[in-house]
């Protein structure tokens, strides 16, 4: 697969971790308990922790001669690839917890996969993400079933969270150019045989928390292909403010 | 939501072969929240290999008001520590 490609396929999959990541950050000292608060963040920081072995191993293979950090926070919009889901803002706790476990059984089945690419970087970040990513998917599915399975007002924020993002669910499924070309190389991977075994673990767990299965008469996309809701652009205006304004600025 | 959450005492061992000690206390609903949040409030700085949490209110402490006659007798009987052994060169570690 050719240099540049990989790149790109490499950016597609760190983008959603350093979006929801910083989604995840804007909670920092206002999560609704000081426990969760700390589980929250710590999510976010197992995300950027990914995200940067992905963005270290992208620098690597562009022709650029770019950081991590020019891949981080130098694109413009149009430049990042995440899924729709992961840049939806917070709102209330129903829909963080939505949004967290709609996305984390799908990144778990993503891993695992992953775990075995040809490409042995992939594999080993793979390797490494995916006991967080487990964690997270324990955290966020235990909320799903605490706040659905509760008060009737928890019950109704839950489903207010599920209902709202449900559309964005169909999205992580859709295969880029990049992506066609990595699984044929061996390194992808085919995210429509993720599919199945996707809806399969969130309706089960929607049914344990007495949510219902929202029917989408359809579905959005669009952020795989640069294309992002309204929300990018002040989520982006946030993560780079430092090193636009700061240009090259370090820690 | 916090007010109606119990509070949970949380002992962590740092590592097999030491014991649990106390690490400090959170607010959670359950048993199993308590377990996960300790995890992510006292472990994540890779703390520890083994959790475990008991609720607040089944700990019977001792009253402080009673200091004087729980634990003042002890002090003036040195004697109770084995500081008072000689010993022999030959062992070593103690």
């Amino acid at each position: 697969m050719e240099k540049e490609h990989l790149y790109q396929y490499i950016v597609g999959i760190a983008d959603n971790n350093l979006v929801l990541g910083q989604r995840l950050g804007e909670l920092c000292g206002h999560g609704p308990s000081l426990e969760t608060d700390i589980a929250l963040t710590n999510i976010a920081l197992d995300l950027f922790g990914q995200t940067r072995s992905y963005y270290q191993y992208a620098a690597q293979l562009s022709a650029q001669h770019q950081t991590e950090d020019d891949v981080a926070f130098l694109r413009k919009e149009r430049e990042y690839r995440n899924v729709l889901l992961v840049e939806q803002p917070n709102t209330h706790f129903g829909h963080v917890i939505a949004r967290q476990f709609l996305f984390d059984v799908f990144h778990y089945l993503f891993l695992e996969q992953l775990l075995h690419s040809k490409d042995d970087t992939l594999a080993a970040i793979a390797a490494k993400a995916i006991k967080e990513v487990s964690y997270h998917k324990r955290f966020s599915s235990d909320w799903v079933k605490r706040l659905g399975d509760g008060t009737e007002e928890s019950h109704q924020k839950m489903q207010e969270g599920i209902s709202n993002l449900w559309r964005y669910t169909n999205e992580l499924f859709e295969m880029t150019a990049y992506e066609n070309e990595a699984v044929k190389a061996g390194i992808g991977i085919a995210l429509s045989e993720l599919k199945q075994n996707y809806y399969k673990e969130v309706n089960h767990i929607l049914e344990e928390a007495t949510l219902s299965v929202p029917e989408s008469p359809y579905f959005q996309k669009g952020g795989k292909e640069g294309i992002h809701t309204e929300h990018m652009g002040y989520l982006l205006a946030d993560l780079q403010y430092m090193q636009r304004t700061y240009p090259n600025m370090n820690w | 939501m916090k007010k109606d959450w119990p509070l949970w005492e949380v002992f962590v061992r740092s590592k097999n072969g030491l014991e649990h000690r106390h690490f400090g206390s959170l607010h959670a609903a359950d048993a199993e929240m308590a377990l996960e949040n300790a995890r992510d409030v006292y472990t994540r700085r890779n703390e520890g290999v083994s959790i475990w949490v008991v609720e607040s209110k089944y700990i019977t402490a001792s009253n402080p008001a009673d200091n004087g006659e729980l634990f003042e007798p002890a002090k003036d009987k040195v004697y109770r520590h084995p500081t008072f052994y000689h010993l022999p060169d030959e062992v070593k570690h103690m």
